[in-house]
């Protein structure tokens, strides 16, 4: 504000960036998984033997590239988690995710690093962490996380 | 200090199988390879890559195991690769590191070019106008051709000549024998770039391993030494300055000639690798590095001078025209030159060459020179 009689402007800029990613092969292959048959897909470092959900094309502990799959199964331990309560804008659909809900972390059996997702439980208050989890699909799957 | 090995992807209009991760692994792993080194040499990592290029903020997280910097050093430049060079040298001649792995990466295909160099404007005075890359940049070349009497055929000639000489170079995918008169009468972009004007939306990845003086001297037998480095930027509002101008180049050129000692770089540089996104630029900047008078550019294209068997060969790998990315383009000016100077050229090897010039530019605003040498 200014004591001449203006006013700041503002200007607005609602700019779209569209992308059209290569998913590579690794996550190509993790997903046709999930949508194609309903598995998580691990991958395992060679050289360490950890095994990584959602897979990388190379172990960052020991710069090799990953080599064995290995079909996680679909239970897992509840390791962290949050339940968002704030409304806010899902940029994925553009619509106002219902609230409550719940993001985990959830360690799949055997794998040396926390898949993140949605966790859900029929009481939220429930959610304690060491919980033990199961994975659930959708019915129609598109090949994406949220299958 | 010096550089031990370069090692690039192949350069293609879109790497559809590679996501980031992966072509940032296969020239981290390959370069490291090829120079008989490990990841625990290096001291440092040094990214590069732009986080609007990527679609994503802090774009150097996703490939932070890829080159190998989960629990090492790293640090990340968002300019055009020459710069990273550059960053990456200043890191260890600051003493704090011996070793640098440098990874350059972009993916052109993945984005919006249009949008993305939009973007880099100011959004109140030139966003609004949709401003991009390209149509500043053929504002720059019509104000230098209208100032210093260089012509469309003097530009076209320079695409002749490098998409020419790229078909010596096994990376880019754009390399083609064509003539004055198809560029001439290519797609018109903005008047009076031209389609072969101007340089193909590309993907690729490129490394370059640095190192200190003994340890240069350690692991390779003929390491390429930075004798001379300089960057300088100009004023980033561009109507402020006469863009036939190039002070930012003309500085940093001389800064890097004093030095490395040179004095006539006409006669003591054997060849350059400049920043050709387009034709014209090739022309402007042989005269802002003072290898001719303002003006004369044009004539030096004319006379073979920068031809591959010429007497200053310019742009042997040929340049971005044949098909390197925005980011990643000056990183491969700078390998390329080492490469030259290393005698790994293959079938566009420059005979004898003793002194490289590199230079790279970016965003519209600066430039920097680099002066790689066979003998420290």
């Amino acid at each position: 504000m200014n004591e001449k009689g203006g006013s700041l402007l503002l200007a607005e800029f609602d700019a779209k960036f569209p992308y059209d990613y290569s998913a590579g092969r690794y996550a190509s292959y993790f997903l046709k998984q999930l949508r194609d048959h309903k598995r998580i897909m691990g991958i395992r470092c060679p050289k360490c033997q950890k095994v990584f959900v959602p897979p990388r094309p190379a172990c960052g502990y020991c710069f090799v590239k990953n080599g064995a799959w290995v079909d996680m199964g679909d239970e897992g331990t509840l390791w962290g988690y949050t339940v968002v309560q704030f409304p806010f804008l899902d940029p994925m659909t553009g619509v106002e995710r219902p609230i409550p809900y719940g993001y985990g972390f959830i360690a799949l059996k055997g794998a040396a690093t926390r898949l993140q997702h949605f966790v859900t439980a029929s009481d939220l208050n429930k959610l304690r962490i060491g919980m033990r989890m199961k994975a659930v699909f959708k019915e129609e799957r598109a090949g994406n996380m949220l299958d | 200090m010096g550089i031990v090995g370069v090692y690039q992807t192949k350069y293609e209009p879109r790497k559809i199988f590679d996501s980031y991760p992966e072509l940032v692994f296969e020239v981290s792993s390959k370069v490291l390879a090829e120079a008989g080194l490990t990841i625990e040499d290096m001291d440092q990592i040094v990214t590069n890559s732009q986080d609007f290029w990527d679609g994503r903020t802090i774009s150097n997280r996703t490939v932070s195991e890829a080159c190998g910097s989960v629990l090492r050093a790293e640090s990340k430049v968002a300019m055009d690769g020459s710069f990273a060079v550059f960053y990456a040298a200043m890191r260890i001649l600051s003493g704090c590191y011996d070793s640098c792995l440098l990874v350059s990466h972009c993916k052109m295909s993945e984005g919006s070019p249009h949008l993305i160099n939009n973007a880099m404007f100011d959004p109140l005075y030139q966003r609004i106008l949709g401003f991009d890359e390209l149509a500043t940049c053929a504002m720059q070349a019509k104000r230098y051709m209208h100032k210093y009497g260089i012509n469309e055929e003097q530009c076209a000639k320079v695409a002749v000549k490098n998409l020419q000489n790229g078909r010596k170079n096994p990376y880019p995918h754009r390399a083609m024998d064509v003539t004055v008169g198809q560029v001439m009468s290519s797609e018109m972009l903005a008047d009076p770039i031209k389609a072969l004007d101007a340089y193909p939306i590309t993907d690729g990845a490129c490394a370059v391993i640095l190192a200190i003086e003994e340890k240069a001297r350690k692991w390779s037998p003929q390491p390429v030494w930075i004798t001379g480095i300089a960057s300088r930027l100009d004023s980033f509002y561009l109507g402020d300055r006469d863009l036939a101008e190039v002070a930012s180049l003309e500085l940093a050129a001389k800064k890097a000639y004093n030095m490395a000692g040179v004095t006539n770089p006409r006669r003591e540089i054997d060849l350059v690798e400049l920043s050709d996104f387009y034709s014209y630029q090739e022309l402007l900047w042989l005269e802002g590095m003072g290898f001719c008078q303002r003006g004369e550019a044009g004539e030096m294209i004319a006379k073979g001078i920068t031809a591959l068997n010429g007497e200053l060969p310019v742009n042997p790998s040929g340049g971005i025209l044949s098909g390197n990315p925005v980011t990643v383009a000056g990183a491969v000016r700078v390998a390329e030159a080492a490469i030259q100077v290393m005698g790994k050229g293959g079938k566009r090897q420059v005979p004898n060459v003793n002194r490289s010039l590199a230079t790279g530019f970016g965003g519209s605003w600066w430039s920097d020179a680099m002066i790689l040498s066979r003998t420290p």
